[in-house]
């Protein structure tokens, strides 16, 4: 134990950045909230550092595991003598981890923002929300129950609500913001379902108490979870369903197929949020949540383990394809955003526990680790390139490397890292998970390698769309055909078709952007398993070079094909791929001669059906549209309507018309007329009296 | 004096009591609906006097009661006069019946707020 009541300040210090500024923000001049959001925040970061620091210097235990570390705990409701949620702070190497990053890119957002947002209406609620978010995350992970995890994951759902709405003028924002929310929100009823089951059998909300039951006993765990596994429901255990529900919670807030249509939209609010929220920390709770509960995953519900891989790699491929044919550069990086959580949480899902089987525990949040740092960094630069553009689409971009040297460099760094180049963080994280996968399944392991080559490929046709080649300007302004826009780039690349010329972004927002990537460069060195293994005891987990061959050899061919396709100005024959998918179903009189042109047409379409398909997001969003309006708001809905207004409003307007018409019949009696009044009240008497004597 | 029974006295009161009843409930003239009313004080002061001369002969309070009684009943009175002198100042008439101008059922004064006006939302 060490003397730790100070952590309690990592979380209070951004609460209370929080309360200052929503009550005095108004008052402040300048920028001065943003100066008080940051310090307070550097502080907390100062802070949570030494905390990291301490708490892994600390010594093992006797069974060489880490400690864990129950900084207090507090009882906030008491369900029965048995049965009671408590607030606290719980410290292990989990969770000691995620302070540091949630810290350290929450710091260079706060500080990245003073430049971003700068003159923006709002500067100051913008720094509240910045703050209230902090603190709902850094409560987040270091919640000693899962009752706990539950009321911060809804505070950091309404704070990303809130940031996500910050514009709320425009109503894309509005409807983004919404959508996440209630989004979410449903994935919430799934996770809380969860909680209740898991609590209801176990008995117990505590992390600690669950994991440890789990690592009890082979496969069958503590007493705790007997009733959960004997209880079952349509063939699945209680404990399967509870963990599965949980899961549900999980793929909601980490934007899983199919709960992952409003990651892309939440792209609406400022970058830096997307950065900080959408990018590195928020999201990651989901892959946080299955760490947390690992042991009872890996080891009761191996099955639900399982299933957490399928979908998750689902999820990493469809959003990896995605990806490649976005124009918006934010929504790219959205889309790799889900990719990558993907590969976390196939990580997880094809870890097993303990020792060397639990690889893919140690590289998922190794790789959340430096993937935060990474996807921060490349939204961050997104975001001053988009500060210097003024727009988000890439063919409003091109050539900017002349013009934004570090923000070019910065990203440059980013892109390699999460390609998987060595030496940058990126390499080493996604080593380990390919590595994980392939002693899962070598199916799988093949499949995640070219989901890698994917993503290397889009980034790099991003990369190369926004910093080479030329600006060709934006095409409705430029003569419509995009050989001539692509020709005038050839001929005359020095051509200066920017409305003004761009300019680097100020040293606010650069410093930051160079911290990052000095840490995506530095981080992949870090022994990661000696500090975070499935069971807590230090493990190391070399570099395999027969997986890292083949991941490296295909982010190469990914990287080529893309600054290939797209480095000088974009190809003509990708640019009309791209623009006008119907030129391949073009009949020319060479084509129609040729034999074969039938088969080539067939073959034309269907690409280009996919390529269609891909850029719609393969009518994700139009099915969930479907269901929400045509099945739910028409057909439910529209019923329900009629019903309450027909029969539940018509039951209570007939009871106020009666009373009404009751009211004006009877009113009579209520004549004014003292007489009769006191007719009444003899009558009255008489009868009361009768009563009395004649019974 | 003593060998008047009780009973006697109470069928005098009564009398003057539903006397007073039937008074209040039927005479018109305001003025007539407070005699009555005086009517019902006196029936009740007898009452107080009989019962505690013949039930309680050592005691005295019914007696003052009767006497509170008598002068609460003169002040009710005064203010009773002063009312329907108003009354007559600003209508001309004090009939009881009539005193409907605050009434909207009454059908010289309202004939426009009908019932029915305030149903039709």
């Amino acid at each position: 134990m060490f003397n730790s009541c100070y952590t309690a300040l990592v979380p209070l210090l951004p609460l209370l950045s929080f309360v200052l500024l929503i009550a005095f923000g108004r008052r402040l001049p300048g920028k001065r909230a943003g100066y008080i959001g940051c310090l307070l925040t550097g502080i907390a970061a100062f802070v949570a550092y030494h905390t990291a620091w301490t708490y892994f210097s600390l010594p093992l235990e006797a069974d060489g595991t880490r400690q864990t570390v129950e900084v207090f705990s507090w009882e906030w409701l008491r369900f029965n003598p048995n049965l009671a949620i408590r607030l606290g702070i719980y410290l292990d190497a989990l969770s000691a981890m995620m302070w540091v990053v949630i810290t350290t890119v929450s710091l260079m957002v706060h500080i990245y923002s003073l430049g971003y947002m700068a003159g923006e209406r709002g500067f100051a609620r913008y720094y509240a929300f910045l703050g209230l978010f902090s603190f709902s995350m850094l409560g987040l992970v270091v919640a000693p129950n899962i009752f706990q995890t539950y009321i911060f994951w809804e505070l950091v759902g309404v704070s990303s609500y809130l940031l996500i709405g910050f514009y709320y003028t425009k109503p894309e924002a509005v409807s983004a913001s919404k959508k996440a929310f209630i989004v979410t929100r449903f994935a919430d009823l799934g996770f809380l379902l969860g909680i209740l089951t898991l609590s209801y059998f176990t008995g117990t909300f505590d992390f600690d108490t669950l994991c440890r039951n789990a690592t009890e006993g082979t496969g069958v765990g503590g007493a705790l979870f007997a009733p959960a596994l004997q209880a079952s429901f349509l063939g699945l255990s209680a404990l399967s369903w509870a963990m599965l529900l949980i899961f549900m919670g999980c793929a909601g807030k980490s934007a899983l197929f199919p709960l992952h249509i409003w990651l892309p939209d939440a792209m609406e609010g400022p970058t830096p949020v997307s950065a900080l929220i959408h990018a590195a920390t928020m999201v990651v709770a989901g892959v946080f949540l299955v760490a947390r509960l690992f042991p009872v995953y890996a080891l009761m519900t191996p099955g639900v383990l399982e299933v957490i891989a399928y979908v998750a790699a689902f999820t990493s491929l469809y959003a990896a394809v995605v990806a490649c044919v976005q124009t918006d550069i934010k929504r790219v990086l959205a889309f790799s955003t889900i990719s990558q959580i993907g590969f976390m949480m196939v990580a997880l899902g094809v870890s097993g526990f303990g020792g060397h089987a639990g690889e893919g525990y140690t590289v998922s949040l190794f790789h959340l680790f430096t993937h935060a740092f990474f996807k921060a960094l490349l939204f961050l630069c997104a975001g001053a390139i988009i500060h210097t553009v003024h727009s988000n689409e890439m063919k409003a971009m091109g050539g900017l490397y002349r013009y934004m040297p570090v923000t070019h460099l910065c990203f440059l760094v980013g892109c390699l890292a999460i390609a998987g180049i060595p030496p940058f963080s990126g390499f080493f994280s996604k080593d380990g998970i390919l590595a994980a996968t392939f002693a899962f399944n070598p199916w799988m392991g093949v499949l995640m390698t070219a989901i890698a080559g994917l993503t290397a490929f889009y980034m790099f046709r991003l990369y190369s769309r926004i910093f080479l080649g030329s600006h060709t300007g934006d095409p409705t302004s430029q003569p419509a055909s995009a050989h001539a826009a692509d020709r005038a780039a050839s001929v005359q690349p020095s051509v200066q078709p920017y409305a003004h010329t761009p300019h680097e972004a100020p040293a606010v927002m650069t410093v930051p952007l160079v911290f990052l990537a000095a840490l995506s460069l530095a981080t992949g060195f870090i022994p990661f398993g000696r500090f975070l293994s499935s069971d807590g005891i230090p493990h190391d987990f070399p570099i395999q070079p027969s997986v890292a061959i083949g991941s490296i050899l295909t982010a190469l061919a990914g990287i080529g094909i893309a600054l290939y396709a797209y480095g000088r100005g974009m190809r003509p024959a990708f640019q009309r791929m791209a623009d006008r998918p119907n030129v391949f179903v073009k009949p020319n009189e060479q084509s129609r001669a040729c034999s074969s042109y039938a088969v080539a047409r067939k073959c034309a379409l269907k690409r280009n059906a996919f390529l269609r398909a891909a850029k719609n997001r393969f009518y994700i969003d139009r099915f969930y549209l479907f269901v929400t309006h045509r099945i739910i708001f028409q057909g439910i809905s529209t019923a329900l309507a009629w019903f309450d207004r027909h029969v539940i409003d018509g039951l209570l307007y007939g009871l106020g018309r009666g009373t009404e018409k009751i009211s004006h019949k009877i009113r009579f009696i209520q004549s004014g007329q003292l007489q009769t009044y006191a007719l009444v009240l003899l009558i009255g008497a008489l009868c009361l009296v009768l009563t009395v004597l004649l019974i | 004096m003593e060998n008047i029974p009780m009973t006697y006295y109470l069928v005098i009161s009564t009398i003057l009591f539903f006397a007073g009843i039937y008074g209040f409930i039927t005479r018109r003239n305001l003025l007539a609906m407070l005699i009555s009313i005086e009517l019902l004080l006196n029936s009740t002061d007898i009452n107080f006097a009989v019962f505690n001369r013949f039930l309680y002969p050592e005691h005295m309070e019914g007696l003052f009661f009767a006497l509170f009684s008598i002068a609460i009943s003169a002040a009710e009175t005064a203010i009773a006069i002063a009312i329907i002198i108003n009354i007559y100042r600003n209508l001309k008439h004090i009939e009881v019946q009539k005193l409907n101008k605050l009434n909207d059922l009454n059908p010289e004064t309202s004939a426009a707020d009908a019932p029915g006006d305030e149903t039709g939302r």
